[in-house]
């Protein structure tokens, strides 16, 4: 998630179609085309990085004294809306993860189950996608162990993340905040899905009750107040069909850089 | 360089010869980084008018203490644009900070004529930014086998035992600083403050813009930690790559003022075709 606040957000999507209309201006011959090339590099970055970086190579963690004193809250501060003001309310005890999609055995798990699982806790560097960084301390449950719990299907290729904060409101959903990664980071050690943060419960301006750390790409990846989890083999059926909120927009989905 | 192609203007007592100066992968090298580093600076500023605050050390957002920040702040009531290094503050409303958007003064690091796209757009700033990126570090690759192979290096940029003597490049500089630049047999060759500055830049601070620009990719810092270590962090990484580029900046006023000083049309010429043309005095041999 990036620092992109929801009153920046709203400011640009009111300017978005005269932006669209301005970009012509910038440089000579702007299309489709010519976007299509310049994204040619984001392959080509992905691919090079998965070269170069070992699968299981770790994100650098830090200790104690390195946390930032202050961590920015990005993207969403608190969810809009009465179902997830009850969950806070009710210390989402009755909040349920659920997996399904292209898995084996689809499960709803409590917030309680989870912190009953193996955890793993990485002082870790977050990277906004507009420069700034921020160090912190995350606990969470690695979510390749919740994976192969569900056992996943032949055909499973991304994992997405649904969330409970809407950036921009429309009809189809379009507006709520989604992400996705492939199962080489779905299973790299540092993935997990945090429920702490500098030892204490996940904040709701952090994503309570549980948010993604996947630590070797940008903030927008970071995907908070996750409610469910869909295994799938592509991102057709998935709104802009980019497989996330921001790659909807424009962004990369490897957000590796 | 150095091979006498064909002689011209023959006139008694002095004359003008054509020597080969650049070599055709020179030529084409520099062309396309030209056009990589125009690319690179402008999508840049759009990337760092994205969170125009710059950091020491391994984080920093809002809270830290930047070390260099260009932003807008009302004085006396009214607005303007800043430029803060430290704990000196300059104004700099029009063109940092506070800038001129369709006619409505708006607040942005840069102003939109210095930004690609002109409007705020983060994610096609990147676009264009990682796409010249590419191309520049390919095209530096290409460059640099070149330059070993070929002894491009070593016979035209390396500068010699003597030259490297400070009599003789401050002799050097105080010629540059009175626009006499070297003619005859001297202008065969790069002069010792050419070959330093060329090796600065190509050895040191475009190297350093690559460097400092995968530094701040959270995918080659888990691959390459070591990176972290060399440039203290990853927002110290992204402040050297604004100063870097900065240094680049300046490098290209001097440059393209020197072309311009000491003889635009036969620099293009050499530049472009690779001939090069050479005043002799003395007679026809």
């Amino acid at each position: 998630m990036t620092g992109l606040t929801r009153r920046r957000f709203l400011m640009g999507s009111t300017c978005a179609a005269s932006a669209l209309a301005l970009s012509s201006c910038d440089v000579p011959g702007q299309n489709a085309e010519l976007g299509a090339v310049l994204r040619s590099a984001e392959k080509l970055t992905m691919k090079a990085q998965r070269l170069l970086v070992s699968r299981g190579a770790l994100a650098r963690e830090f200790a104690e004294a390195d946390i930032s004193p202050s961590f920015r809250v990005n993207g969403t501060n608190k969810p809009d809306g009465d179902e997830y003001a009850q969950l806070v309310e009710g210390k989402f005890a009755s909040w349920r993860l659920k997996i399904d999609g292209l898995v084996e055995r689809p499960q709803e798990i409590s917030l309680a189950d989870i912190k009953k699982l193996p955890a793993r806790t990485q002082i870790t560097r977050h990277d906004c996608v507009e420069g700034w960084s921020a160090i912190g301390k995350w606990t969470g449950v690695p979510l390749g162990i919740l994976l192969k719990s569900v056992g996943l299907k032949p055909s499973a290729r991304f994992a997405v993340f649904y969330c409970a904060d809407e950036l921009e409101r429309t009809l189809d959903g379009s507006g709520r905040y989604y992400e996705s990664i492939d199962l080489i980071d779905a299973f790299h050690p540092q993935t997990i899905l945090a429920y702490a943060m500098n030892d204490r419960g996940l904040s709701v301006g952090h994503g309570a009750p549980l948010r993604l750390r996947v630590e070797r790409q940008l903030g927008y990846k970071q995907a908070k107040y996750i409610m469910r989890i869909e295994i799938v083999a592509n991102f057709a059926g998935l709104w802009g069909g980019n497989g996330g909120y921001w790659e909807d927009r424009g962004y990369e989905w490897y957000a590796g850089i | 360089m150095n091979e006498e192609m064909r002689r011209s203007q023959q006139t008694p007592g002095r004359r003008t010869i054509f020597v080969w100066r650049h070599s055709v992968v020179t030529r084409l090298t520099h062309w396309l980084n030209v056009l990589c580093l125009g690319f690179l600076l402008l999508s840049g500023l759009q990337i760092f008018n994205a969170h125009p605050e710059l950091y020491w050390g391994q984080f920093g957002a809002d809270a830290d203490p930047p070390f260099i920040k260009i932003g807008a702040s009302e004085i006396n009531g009214e607005q303007h644009g800043l430029l803060t290094i430290g704990s000196v503050s300059v104004r700099t409303t029009g063109v940092l900070g506070l800038s001129k958007m369709e006619g409505e003064w708006t607040p942005r690091a840069f102003p939109a004529w210095l930004t690609l796209p002109s409007d705020q757009d983060l994610a096609a700033g990147r676009r264009w930014h990682f796409f010249f990126a590419w191309i520049f570090v390919v095209n530096g690759l290409v460059y640099l086998w070149y330059g070993l192979l070929s002894s491009h290096f070593y016979r035209d940029l390396a500068p010699g035992r003597h030259e490297l003597a400070l009599r003789y490049l401050w002799r050097e500089m105080m010629d540059h600083a009175r626009l006499r630049f070297p003619s005859g047999e001297l202008a065969r060759h790069y002069n010792p403050l050419q070959k330093l500055t060329y090796v600065l830049v190509i050895m040191v601070l475009l190297p350093l813009m690559v460097l400092t620009g995968l530094t701040m990719s959270p995918s080659v810092d888990a691959g390459f930690p070591v990176l972290l270590d060399i440039f203290g962090g990853r927002q110290s990484a992204r402040t050297l790559h604004f100063i870097t580029a900065s240094l680049l900046v300046g490098f290209v006023v001097v440059h393209v003022a020197m072309v311009i000083l000491s003889g635009p049309w036969n620099n293009m010429r050499s530049m472009v075709t690779g001939r090069y043309a050479i005043r002799q005095d003395g007679p026809d041999a």
